[in-house]
């Protein structure tokens, strides 16, 4: 199934023959231009991981310091609700992947399907979070100074408002990934069905795809951490 | 006025070209717009020097408030203890994120280093004018936060103070998270443009050793400020959601603020100094008319010093309540983190040995680097030693201290960089003279404020002091008056710089006889910095086949 | 212009191989699930944290073409996750580390045992060398 390559073939720079419009003039070749900008996006996600990082290592401190608050506060949030997002991460992580493959491929078209449906599933995980964090809040489940849950077994610890501040935190910033990178991937997918894509030029849909991994393999680690912790 | 020219121009004489970087476009949103490496590069210059400006007059407030324990002037008291602590707070912030961090690879290398590549611009010429754009908005916020109550915490920002105080600190840790934004994306852009950028043939070790000195940078940049961005986004929560990470009271544990703060300022310091160094590196084969000794050992200790800088940063909580083990530890490698400083040291002293030295200003602010520096690191090793960091911390020594490596290592050597690539950026040579007259006087105020600030230190003045025992009432005063000799020096340098560029004569291509690329485009350089894709042909520094004239 | 052409030539073998990949991180994904109502003890958190690796690494070689990419990337994409494991490491040595100092002229026992939340210990006590009462 393939679809329409690149066809914007104007020359406004006039060098006359071929030049991709997407050449950018201090690069001698597209390919060193791709290879740079992928270097670009890893040094990103690097700073993505210390960034969330960092928030991990205070997660792992404060757990030290309440073991047994952390524990129990973790029994308010729901397994299901934890383990069906981190599939449907994995499965969008797959679709992400498949648009990838499909803009490289000159099938435009699949790539835009692949991207609505990475998107879509997106909005599956947002979906299920938003019904997670009501259900918190009608509990009275929040960060820091708004805790109000009762019924906590050791009176008085911070341990367990704790534990939620870092809930909220974290699964917020992730959150914010989650819609940013949806945002993205619907402009791609708006470019992928008009043809800007083809194996000569995918590179926005591969840094982006990129990025939605990483955002992926973020869940990956805050699951079990936040979901399974006994 | 004339100028010497103590070194020939050794690219062959060829017309200047009608149109540069500066002149091909005209009108505010030309720069505005711009993606001109060269273009941004001013720019930052620019604002990196109003920033300079602007914690240099708060540091003139800090001394003039220690004048005496009085703190009185013309015999009244103009400042109360509140306003000593914001001017304090406020000094280390805009000099820390909004001057030195950005300073030397942002204006500096932005302009060079691609040059130096034989490039025709950074890797990602749009996000480059983003972190201008970003320097921008953090220095907004940050300025608003002077103006909106202002912050007395210490530029450390430590809690639990900082999240419980009135004041604009919310402000002020936005602006430092978007700065550490605006930090990240200059060095993931040079880290992308050394890796691919080079002109043909040119291997990683052809290349000019400042690049290695700004890649490593770039290195630290993004690998630290992410945690540095997550600090301050935390120390914004626990101020308004009160979560009990830092706040002992409700759960945390203020020494943890510590440790982000710290991962990351650490670091931040060899963000600092690496630039310098970088410098420094080019400054001293070209002025000696002899090859860099070692090129190979400054390289690598360039990128092995951005790596040791991420595992000593417990040095700066061995009082703050850190475990006994971890001091120890955190002391055995500070001591290795000085070895390759120490390296370079050498190598640039044994590369002045036998050179052909003259002493324009850039050498003579390299000289100046040499001496403070070595001051500097040395004074590092005493806080590094565990039994004397527990007299001399949080006392004038240390105040000493990082002010001998920051301002009298990468300030000095920012000053030199300036001197040294002006001609080159502007197409015009500044007064010799002038430069000669404003280095002594800003090297004799520096050790003047600086040095005597060591002996207060040892008897025991503590820092951020307001009150202050009459004993140190001398020595306090001298640092005050070195600061208006400091102040004095620095002053006189903006103005001829600026003079020099209705005033001075026209620059050639190369005015120090320098080997590196930048050198080979005009001065000022056209817009595509080089009118044909420049091949590596010869190593760096490499003075062989150099005619040398003196005029 | 791509960087791994010899792939390009076989879309459909490629789409095998991330539709097997992601069967393989349901799988481990379930694994993680099911251990985690197993009590291991302080076993729990290791294997948690091994499988999350696992799937992360997987995520990284096949889905971000980690394994077919220029190594530049990987280094990139390593070189984070150790300084972060720096970050941590260090964090833990201290805080694990930490002894609970006494001032050494305090002439009577504290009345009450400082609760072990209590991180904050004296700023000065830094000074005082290993002080547990015995």
């Amino acid at each position: 199934m393939s679809t329409t390559t690149v066809d914007l073939h104007q020359d406004p720079h006039g060098h006359g023959g071929e030049h991709d419009p997407h050449h950018q003039h201090h690069f001698t070749t597209m390919e060193q231009q791709f290879d740079t900008s992928k270097i670009g996006m890893w040094l990103f996600l690097v700073t993505e991981v210390l960034t969330f990082g960092g928030l991990f290592a205070g997660f792992g401190l404060m757990q030290n310091k309440y073991p047994q608050e952390f524990v129990a506060a973790h029994e308010e949030l729901k397994r299901w609700a934890g383990s069906t997002n981190t599939v449907v991460l994995l499965i969008s992580s797959f679709t992400a992947v498949m648009a990838v493959l499909s803009a490289r491929t000159n099938q435009g078209k699949k790539c835009a399907k692949y991207l609505w449906i990475t998107v879509g599933f997106g909005a599956i995980f947002m979906c299920i979070k938003a019904y997670e964090y009501s259900a918190d809040f009608a509990e009275g489940l929040f960060p820091g100074k708004f805790y109000s849950h009762h019924g906590d077994l050791i009176a008085g610890s911070h341990g367990y408002a704790t534990f939620f501040s870092f809930y909220f935190m974290m699964t917020g910033l992730h959150g914010l990934h989650v819609l940013i990178g949806m945002g993205l991937m619907s402009w791609l997918a708006i470019r992928a069905s008009r043809g800007e894509f083809s194996d000569k030029y995918y590179t926005p849909v591969d840094l982006v795809a990129l990025f939605w991994h990483l955002v992926d393999m973020i869940w990956i680690y805050l699951f079990p951490l936040y979901y399974l912790i006994t | 006025m004339e100028h010497t020219l103590t070194s020939g121009n050794v690219t062959a004489d060829r017309p200047r070209p009608a149109k540069n970087y500066l002149n091909e476009t005209t009108g505010l949103w030309s720069w505005m717009s711009t993606v001109d490496h060269k273009r941004i590069g001013i720019m930052y210059l620019g604002a990196v020097s109003f920033a300079f400006l602007l914690g240099g007059i708060f540091a003139l407030l800090v001394r003039l408030s220690l004048l005496n324990p009085q703190h009185t002037l013309f015999g009244k008291q103009w400042v109360t203890a509140e306003m000593y602590n914001r001017f304090f707070t406020l000094h280390g912030a805009i000099m820390v994120f909004l001057f030195i961090i950005p300073s030397i690879p942002a204006s500096l290398a932005n302009f060079v280093l691609p040059m130096m590549l034989g490039a025709k611009d950074v890797a990602f010429p749009r996000l480059n004018l983003t972190s201008f754009y970003l320097w921008v908005a953090g220095a907004a916020l940050a300025i608003g936060s002077m103006v909106l109550g202002a912050v007395d915490t210490g530029w450390t920002f430590y809690t639990p103070y900082s999240t419980t105080t009135d004041g604009a600190v919310g402000l002020m840790t936005l602006a430092v998270f978007i700065l550490g934004f605006s930090s990240i994306f200059t060095g993931l852009n040079f880290i992308a443009t050394t890796h691919k950028l080079r002109a043909p043939g040119m291997g990683w070790f052809d290349m000019p050793l400042f690049v290695w000195g700004i890649y490593a940078t770039g290195v630290i940049q993004i690998l630290a400020t992410p945690v540095l961005a997550i600090t301050m986004v935390l120390l914004l929560i626990e101020r308004v959601f009160q979560i009990g990470i830092f706040d002992s009271r409700i759960g945390g544990d203020p020494v943890l603020f510590q440790h982000f703060f710290w991962f990351y300022s650490h670091p931040a310091v060899y963000i600092m100094i690496l630039p310098g160094m970088a410098i420094i590196s080019e400054i001293i084969p070209t002025f000696s008319r002899k090859t860099i000794f070692g090129y190979r050992a400054i390289a690598y200790s360039s990128v092995s010093l951005a790596l040791l800088s991420f595992i000593v940063w417990g040095h700066h909580l061995f009082v703050a309540g850190e475990s006994d083990l971890a001091n120890v530890i955190f002391s055995a490698l500070t001591f290795l983190v000085a070895i390759p400083s120490g390296v370079k040291m050498f190598n640039w002293l044994t590369t002045m040995y036998k050179g052909n030295i003259s002493f324009e200003t850039p050498m003579l602010y390299a000289m100046a680097f040499l001496f403070l520096f070595a001051i500097g690191g040395l004074t590092g090793i005493f806080f590094a030693t565990l039994a004397v960091d527990i007299h001399l911390t949080d006392t004038y020594f240390v105040v000493a201290h990082f002010h001998y490596v920051m301002m009298g290592g990468t300030v000095i050597a920012f000053l030199g960089g300036l001197h040294y690539w002006w001609p080159k950026m502007t197409g015009r040579m500044y007064s010799e003279k002038w430069g000669r007259v404003a280095c002594a006087l800003v090297f004799i105020g520096f050790n003047m404020t600086f040095g005597s600030q060591f002996i207060m230190g040892g008897q025991g003045m503590p820092r951020r002091y307001f009150n202050y025992l009459d004993q140190f009432q001398p020595i306090h005063a001298f640092s005050t008056y070195g600061s208006w000799v400091l102040g004095s020096g620095l002053f006189l340098t903006a103005i001829y710089l600026l003079a020099s560029l209705k005033t001075g004569p026209l620059a050639p291509d190369s005015p120090w006889g320098g080997t590196t690329m930048e050198w080979e485009s005009s001065s000022p350089p056209v817009v595509h910095n080089f009118e044909e894709q420049p091949v590596f042909e010869h190593e760096p520094y490499d003075y062989r086949h150099r005619t040398v004239t003196h005029v | 212009m791509s960087t791994h052409t010899e792939h390009a030539d076989n879309p459909k073998a490629e789409a095998a191989k991330y539709l097997a990949t992601l069967v393989v991180l349901l799988i481990l994904t379930a694994i993680t699930v099911g251990a985690s109502y197993i009590n291991f003890g302080s076993g729990n958190i290791v294997i948690a944290l091994a499988i999350a690796t696992v799937k992360a690494i997987i995520v990284g070689l096949i889905f971000m073409h980690l394994l077919h990419d220029k190594p530049v990337n990987a280094v990139i994409a390593v070189g984070g996750f150790v300084f972060l494991g720096i970050f941590l490491m260090f964090d833990f040595i201290d805080v694990g580390s930490r002894t609970n100092p006494q001032p050494i002229n305090l002439h009577a026992p504290p009345a009450a045992t400082a609760p072990a939340a209590a991180g904050a210990p004296a700023a000065g006590a830094g000074a005082a060398a290993d002080t547990k009462k015995e």
